[in-house]
This record gives C-alpha cells, sequence and structure tokens, in this order.
C-alpha cells in the first residue's frame, strides 16, 4: 500500500511510463521500484524539486537498464528488443515537461475488447494505485484470481495491439462512456459493500477525468452525481441499520461536497449535458432540497427513462409521479412494467395500494416483496409495514 | 501490426453452395491497401478433418460441427487494434448475420498469407 501521497503520483507517473515503455508490465515493475527508492531516501535526504519528474526518470533508467540486462542474458520478447533498437541515452531533466497521459491510460484500460471486470480491475490498479490485493479485496476475488485477471488483461492490451491512446472524436462518445460506466461501479461497488473507501477512490478517479475533459459535460455529470450521493455518507447508517433518504439527519450532510457537485452540475448543463450522468445528477441534487420538486424530479426521471429504456428508472418515475398526480397515476405507470422479479416493484405497489386503500392487494404485494427479500433490516422494514394493514378479511 | 480476420457464417449454407460472387461491398474492402490477402473457404461439407483419436481417424465434415462455420480468412496489416476492428466492423455490417473474429498474428517470417 503506498502512502496517500505517493497514491495520487502513482497513475501520473505511471501513465508517462507506459508512454516511453509501451508496455504496461514493464513500466508497473520499473514505477515500483522508484516509489520504493524513493520512500527509502525521501524522508533522509528531502524531495526533490520535482518529485513527479525524479519518480519518472528514475522508473525509465530502471527500466532501460533491466531490458539491457536481460538482453544481454537471454533472447528478450521482440517486443522490448524493438525498445533497444532505439536507446536513448540521455537521463531525463528534471524540470522536463513530462506529458500527462493518464487519459491515454484511462481509455488503454477502459477498451472495449476487454471484459468489464478486466476494465474495472486494470483502472484500479494502474490510474488508482491500488494492490492486486487491495484490488483483489474490492472485489470479494481470491488474490490469485485477481492476480490472473490481471497479468492476462495486460497480455491482450499488449499481443491485440490495445492502442495507448485518446480515441479519435467519431469514437469518442461510446469510449467515454465506457470509461464513465468503470468509475460508476467502482463507486457504486462501494457503496453497495459499504465500501467508502472504494468510494472515494472512484471520486478521485472522476477528478482526474474532469481535470483532463473539462468539457465533457457527461464527465462533470457523473462528478457530480458521485458526490452529491457521496454527501449523504455519514447519515445513511444509524447503528448499522441503513436509513432511508426522509430520515436522515440532515446536518450530517456533507454541505461542502454537495455545493461542489452543484458547480460541477451547472457547469456540464451550461456545456448542453443532457446526458444519463448529468441527469442523474440533477435529480440526486433535487433531492437534497426541502421541500422537494416532485414535478421536476418525475420530469428528468422521465427523460432518462426515454434515454436509457430502464424499467427501474420508469419505477423511480412512478414514485415521483405519485406525490404530483397520486397513487392511481403511479400505480397505472407500475403495471406496466415488466419486473416482476425486482422486489422493489412489488414493494411500491404496495405502498401505493395500501394509500388508495386497497388492502388485501397491498398486503399480496408486501407478501411477493418478501419472498425476494432476503432477511436483515430491509425485510424487517417490510415485515412491518404488512402488519400495519388492517387484519385480512374473510370471504364472506 | 498483422491480424487474421476470420469470418464466421452462421445457419445453414445455401443448397449447391455460396454464390460465386462476391458482394461489391465486401469486394470493394478486400481491395484496400491495408488487406494484405484473403481467402474464401469452400463449404463445410467439402471438408475432411484429420486427427488422432487412439489411432490416426480421417472423418468427413468439419472438426467443429456447429452452425457456425469459417467462411473466409482476411489478412490485415494495422497500426493497432482499432484501426483493425474498425475494418472488422465494415465487413460485419455488409453481412449482419456473420461473426468476425479479430486474432493478432503471431509474428513470424513464414510464407503464406
Amino acid at each position: 500500500m503506498l502512502e496517500e501521497a505517493f497514491r495520487d503520483q502513482w497513475g501520473r507517473v505511471l501513465a508517462t511510463l507506459v508512454g516511453i515503455l509501451g508496455d504496461i508490465e514493464l513500466a508497473e515493475d520499473a514505477a515500483q521500484e522508484a516509489f520504493a527508492l524513493a520512500a527509502e531516501r525521501w524522508p533522509h535526504e528531502g524531495e526533490p524539486g520535482n518529485p513527479t519528474g525524479w519518480l519518472i526518470a528514475t522508473a525509465r533508467n530502471r527500466a532501460i537498464d533491466r531490458i539491457r540486462r536481460e538482453q544481454t542474458l537471454a533472447r528478450k520478447t521482440k517486443q522490448l528488443g524493438r525498445e533497444l533498437l532505439d536507446p536513448q541515452e540521455e537521463t531525463m531533466d528534471d524540470s522536463a515537461t513530462l506529458p500527462d497521459e493518464r487519459l491515454e491510460l484511462i481509455f488503454t484500460c477502459c477498451h472495449p475488447a476487454l471484459s468489464p471486470e478486466a476494465q474495472v480491475a486494470l483502472t484500479l490498479r494502474t490510474l488508482g494505485g491500488l494492490s492486486t490485493e487491495e484490488v483483489a479485496d474490492a472485489f470479494l476475488v481470491p488474490f490469485e484470481t485477481m492476480s490472473k485477471r490481471l497479468s492476462r488483461a495486460k497480455r491482450k492490451i499488449r499481443t491485440a495491439g490495445i492502442p495507448f491512446a485518446v480515441p479519435p472524436a467519431h469514437a469518442l462518445p461510446e469510449r467515454l462512456d465506457t470509461a464513465l460506466a468503470v468509475i460508476y461501479l467502482v463507486f457504486n461497488q462501494g457503496w453497495g459493500a459499504g465500501r467508502l473507501d472504494l468510494a472515494s477512490e472512484a471520486i478521485r478517479l472522476g477528478r482526474v477525468l474532469a481535470a483532463l475533459m473539462p468539457d465533457e459535460a457527461e464527465v462533470l455529470g457523473l462528478l457530480a452525481l458521485m458526490l452529491i450521493n457521496d454527501s449523504r455518507r455519514d447519515a445513511r447508517f444509524r447503528d448499522g441499520e441503513v436509513v432511508l433518504l426522509d430520515d436522515q439527519d440532515r446536518s450530517l450532510w456533507n454541505a461542502e461536497q454537495i455545493r461542489e457537485g452543484r458547480v460541477l452540475l451547472e457547469r456540464a448543463t451550461a456545456l448542453g449535458g443532457t446526458g444519463p450522468y448529468v441527469l442523474q445528477a440533477a435529480i440526486a441534487d433535487l433531492h437534497t432540497t426541502e421541500p422537494r420538486d416532485w414535478e421536476q424530479i418525475a420530469l428528468l426521471y422521465g427523460a432518462l427513462s426515454h434515454l436509457t429504456g430502464s424499467p427501474v428508472v420508469e419505477l423511480n418515475r412512478a414514485v415521483a409521479i405519485a406525490e404530483t398526480e397520486g397513487p392511481a397515476a403511479a400505480l397505472a405507470i407500475l403495471d406496466r412494467l415488466e419486473l416482476d422479479d425486482y422486489r422493489y416493484l412489488h414493494s411500491t405497489r404496495a405502498a401505493m395500494l395500501r394509500r388508495l386503500g386497497r388492502d388485501e392487494d397491498a398486503r399480496l404485494a408486501y407478501e411477493r416483496a418478501l419472498e425476494l427479500t432476503d432477511p436483515g433490516p430491509e425485510r424487517e422494514f417490510l415485515a412491518m409495514r404488512r402488519s400495519e394493514l388492517p387484519p385480512a378479511e374473510r370471504d364472506v | 501490426m498483422k491480424y487474421a480476420l476470420l469470418a464466421y457464417s452462421r445457419g445453414e449454407a445455401p443448397e449447391g453452395g455460396r454464390s460465386r460472387e462476391m458482394h461489391p461491398g465486401i469486394a470493394a474492402v478486400l481491395k484496400r491497401p491495408e488487406v494484405t490477402g484473403y481467402m474464401r473457404l469452400e463449404e463445410t461439407d467439402s471438408a475432411t478433418t484429420v486427427r488422432f483419436e487412439g489411432r490416426k481417424m480421417l472423418t468427413d465434415g468439419p472438426f467443429v460441427d456447429s452452425k457456425e462455420y469459417l467462411g473466409g480468412l482476411i489478412m490485415v496489416e494495422a497500426e493497432n487494434l482499432d484501426d483493425v476492428l474498425a475494418i472488422a466492423v465494415e465487413l460485419q455490417e455488409l453481412d449482419l448475420s456473420a461473426a468476425i473474429e479479430v486474432r493478432p498474428v503471431f509474428e513470424q517470417e513464414l510464407g503464406g498469407a
């Protein structure tokens, strides 16, 4: 595990090294050596004037030494052999302007020719600076499995010729979608598993991307969405139990993060952003103000549903519609959805039926929801709701 | 880098073999300078397979008997995977029933395509 200060440097240093050496594995080994050397020396000798430059130059020289050594010992693979045909003798000057190639690295790691699992693992390892062990932990897989997954991905990048480049304009939107999905997946993995460090890591990656692509509305939208959702992290649990948004102690919300998210959202909107992340960020933002503007929330869910065609989004729209047009209108939407295996469909239906006074139908819906819910706080919550209904009437 | 595009077709091969004529769109792509060679294969019902299963065996038919069959092979010289994928996508869009597997070629100075 690298020190926090080093973590911020890792992705930056590694990206430049991949650019120079043309190979992620080689760059990783070299970076590792340079960081270890820095950890050993800097505390005594002081930090060099340009720490990033020092790390890159040191790693680069180590890598070249190593290639040369291996070259004389044995025949090296062609890839490395080619590097040697053009030996750059000069040591990189510390003050040289070093290109920031993190964007190239993001697009390499999130290339659609790699499996989604590999994309996520590689992004966390290379840009996030997480160790293989930490990445394995985050996804609850054995170390060996993760280690193989990472090696296989790096091998494919090399063998298949996945480019280290930012995609051309015509391919950018699609490729950017993949990169954003990877970051959002890390964030949600963090939320779902209560791994707040992962959520923070996703925000860190989101910040890197936003700094590198400040004019991409969806990039800003994603960062805004993560910041606003994450602002509630301290209010989300009480005594180990999930606290619903309505019952949260708002004084525990991180106001600074909400403010930052809002600024980003405004910039994204000014750029004409109407993509799924911008819309979700706008919805998340509306949920932070009281009284809530359900009309606007319903409209945004409508737009999002139109974009994504997702029945889960429609379900959320129905909840907003219940506030503006009443439970009957919401129920009409819910009954069109093909989500029979989704517990929230049934719990939401139950709530609407209850408000309409259809107690028997509500009871059936709660029962269906209970069938689909694992034991735990959520199940207890549903059981309590069911027990609040008047006693079942017998057939007459 | 050198790549091989393995063009798979799906479903029953038409009775009496495929048309001798090549789709004009595909023919145009194959004339590009990046395409260094290609071959179309006859139907799998004309295939003979040699293998060893306890003893040397000769069987009538393809090695893998499935609905998908290898219909042809295209050799491409490209800068990187993105460039070769662009060609693969173009070809695939000309025959939506086909699937194209892109494989880097183990680089070795040998004869052939």
